[in-house]
């Protein structure tokens, strides 16, 4: 992925298709240590209801807090063994609990019991989240409902592969699923974008199909609402603030699946991108540590490589085998130290690279000036620092290497701990 | 959760497309070596001498106020031998060796670091240096004046000094062909068209300078030096011979390209270039100079900050949202 000899044209970089990496699915065998992870606050800790020892039992809807609705399902039959609380990403705090699992599955039967129906009101204390979103109340607004939804078919980063996967084994469930995601939201519209070699499996079920260029980064939500739907998406950072939006095909076929079955789901899947650039299509537990899934491709790690949860333009990197992957972990990437490229603390030499890369057309020359020298108001109001969609393209493409995402990502962080947002917002 | 293997953690993207400073430097000084050939063939010795003294005393300045500034070393990224190279291209060949070490003083120190080094610059640099020199020291940038000795087989009188004086009569001998292929008297590193041509054509497909800006500039002079030419076709010469004299086609590719001074949005692109060129044939047609190629982009540079905030709306930018 070097910058090719005549540079005269921006870069494309066409998302992997699954008919270039074949199209099988390894299942990974269940671990017998899983892990699940859910956002809370300090304070929230001394609400806890849930302690060491308990058990679970496989689909089993777990409500750690006493105080608040959101919910766990359990990804195995076991025992509790472990609570901490932890840091995350952007000083995002969670507790994780880590569970022993048994050797085989105990199904909890509560969901079929309740006869839960997509249109019933409990809905969302069963699905607080599904593969693919980890966030469900993003969808399901009392405040502003979706008229709107964008199913996305492609994948959100390259090299990956899962949804395109996803539709194509589970293509049955799709009309299902799009049915159960209507009642819950009360969306009126639901499109479904898939890259053109999907096409065919994506209108079995006679739902509505656009077809999406597949180059990087027509997939980023904003974008593909912009492009399926033909609305802009205001500047104001949240993809809440609209109308409209977009959830995984993944996670839609899982809704599907999981109303067909009576089972809340409690499967992944996600790619693999090995040290080579290779994509292998997995499927394993939510909870399941990296490790486990690392170890069962034969794909080892040593000091020095770099582990991330997503993919190469925008994935998170991650520090720990340890860690578990979560209800939106579509890939794991995994390269080598030789490949790992640092930043640096060069200026700009104001080459324009950036700007002509940007596909929300920010003034990113300038922006970086201000983002360097911790001006994230002035970023926000006089050079749309708000505006951007988050593909990365930019530090992508920087000939000094300056982790241009990075600050931007930053100066979004700060803002929005200063309130900045709300009050742009009204 | 801690982990017996440590990992390189950063924020995405974990790719890049490669792209260094030093390879663009290197490239871009590679493109102009053809005109420089062209002048040290020509010019011989002296050529060759000044063009090797400006090159090294431009590291050894940037090294110098890398460690006046207590900076990072910086003379690996090819930035202060390209300026070095570049004010010898605009040099006769036989500037005096105090000329160009205070040259490279001007462009390196003056033109450069003193804004806080590479990228801070609104100045192209190289041209800062050319220009305090030809305002300080009148004689030295006399072509007719530095090159008397040399007799190259063809007329030896600068194309834009003849025109300047005595009009176009004095300039029909010269030919499009001749001033393409390199056959008027001027600076070491501005006269050979083709060259110039061929390394800024090889730029702009590789990516390394900015097609709008190049084009825009010798749009403007061919434009402007049009209107002149049918205005008054005894006073003023015509289009060709403005693009294919003095610094037009060196300050296309070569110098307001410079990325530190020029605009990178389309727009300020078309009108910074366009802007170059129209004021490089007004300051040669009615304007005090000889040639107006230095002081025109000088111009444009200062304007560079205010044309580049035409810029394309965001995504989403200016929507009403409260």
């Amino acid at each position: 992925m070097k910058k090719p000899f005549f540079g005269l044209t921006k870069p494309k970089l066409t998302y992997t298709g699954i008919d270039d990496i074949g199209q099988d699915i390894q299942t990974i065998p269940p671990s017998d240590r899983l892990f699940l992870s859910l956002n809370c606050t300090k304070q929230d800790m001394q609400d806890l209801k849930l302690s060491i020892g308990s058990e679970v039992k496989t689909g089993q809807k777990l409500r750690p807090f006493s105080g608040m609705e959101a919910c766990l399902t359990a990804p195995a039959t076991g025992v509790i063994t472990g609570i901490s609380f932890e840091t995350g990403y952007f000083d995002q705090s969670f507790v994780s609990f880590s569970i022993q699992a048994g050797e085989r599955d105990n199904w909890d039967a509560e969901f079929e019991q309740a006869g839960i129906k997509p249109e019933s009101e409990n809905v969302l204390s069963f699905f607080s989240g599904l593969p693919g979103i980890s966030d469900l109340r993003h969808l399901i607004r009392k405040k502003n409902p979706l008229r709107a939804i964008v199913v996305n078919g492609l994948d959100q980063d390259l090299l990956i592969v899962t949804n395109q996967l996803s539709l194509k084994k589970g293509a049955e469930h799709l009309a299902h699923g799009i049915d159960c995601l209507q009642k819950i939201t009360g969306a009126t519209q639901v499109i479904v974008a898939v890259p053109p070699s999907l096409r065919s499996e994506a209108e079995k079920g006679g739902v509505e199909v656009k077809v999406i260029d597949p180059v990087y980064p027509h997939a980023i939500p904003r974008l593909l609402i912009k492009q399926v739907l033909g609305i802009t998406a205001p500047a104001s950072g949240r993809l809440e603030d609209l109308d409209a939006g977009v959830v995984s095909v993944e996670s839609v076929i899982a809704l599907g699946q999981a109303f067909a079955e009576a089972k809340p789901p409690i499967f992944k899947v996600l790619t693999v991108i090995d040290k080579g650039n290779r994509s292998i299509g997995v499927r394993a537990r939510m909870g399941t540590p990296v490790l486990h899934i690392l170890d069962a491709l034969h794909t080892t790690v040593t000091e020095g490589d770099r582990l991330v949860f997503g993919g190469p333009m925008s994935g998170r990197g991650i520090y720990s085998t340890e860690t578990p992957i979560g209800p939106d972990t579509d890939a794991i990437l995994v390269q080598d130290k030789t490949q790992v490229i640092s930043p640096s603390s060069e200026p700009c030499i104001n080459c324009g690279e950036c700007v002509r890369a940007c596909p929300a057309r920010l003034p990113v020359n300038m922006l970086i000036r201000l983002l360097e020298n911790g001006l994230y108001e002035e970023a926000a109001r006089q050079y749309d620092l708000l505006s951007c969609v988050e593909c990365g393209l930019c530090a992508y493409v920087c000939i000094m290497r300056i982790p241009i995402f990075h600050y931007i990502m930053l100066g979004k962080h700060e803002l929005a701990l200063t309130g900045y947002l709300e009050e742009s917002n009204g | 959760m801690d982990s017996p293997t440590l990992f390189v953690s950063s924020h995405a993207p974990y790719w890049h497309n490669g792209s260094r400073l030093s390879v663009k430097n290197y490239h871009i000084m590679i493109a102009a070596l053809p005109a420089v050939v062209m002048g040290i063939y020509q010019y011989g010795a002296p050529a060759l001498g000044v063009v090797a003294l400006s090159v090294s005393a431009a590291i050894i300045w940037e090294l110098l106020m890398n460690f006046v500034m207590k900076r990072p070393v910086s003379i690996g990224d090819g930035s202060a031998a390209l300026i070095g190279l570049l004010f010898a291209m605009l040099l006769p060949a036989t500037a005096p060796w105090w000329v160009v070490v205070l040259g490279v003083f001007l462009a390196i120190v003056v033109g450069k670091q003193i804004y806080g080094g590479i990228g801070c610059n609104p100045l192209n640099p190289a041209l800062v240096a050319i220009a305090i020199i030809f305002l300080s020291w009148k004689g030295l940038l006399d072509f007719d004046e530095a090159l008397v000795d040399y007799d190259l087989g063809f007329c030896m009188v600068y194309p834009l000094a003849a025109l300047k004086h005595l009009g176009t009569s004095a300039v029909s001998d010269y030919t499009v062909a001749g001033l393409f292929m390199g056959q008027s008297s001027g600076a070491i590193g501005a006269t050979f068209g083709l060259g110039l041509v061929a390394g800024g054509l090889y730029l702009i497909l590789r990516g390394m300078i900015r097609w709008e800006i190049s084009l825009s500039f010798l749009a403007g002079v061919f434009v402007t030096a049009l209107l002149f030419n049918l205005s008054d076709p005894g006073k003023y010469a015509g289009p060709l011979f403005h693009l294919l004299t003095g610094y037009t086609l060196i300050g296309a590719f070569f110098l307001a390209t410079e990325d530190s001074s020029s605009p990178v949005n389309f727009v300020p692109m078309l009108i910074f270039g366009a802007g170059a060129g129209f004021l490089t044939v007004l300051i040669r047609n009615i304007g005090a100079f000889v040639d107006g190629a230095v002081f025109a982009i000088l111009m444009m540079n200062v304007a560079n900050p205010l044309i580049d905030k035409i810029r394309p709306k965001a995504l989403g930018g200016g929507m009403n949202h409260a």
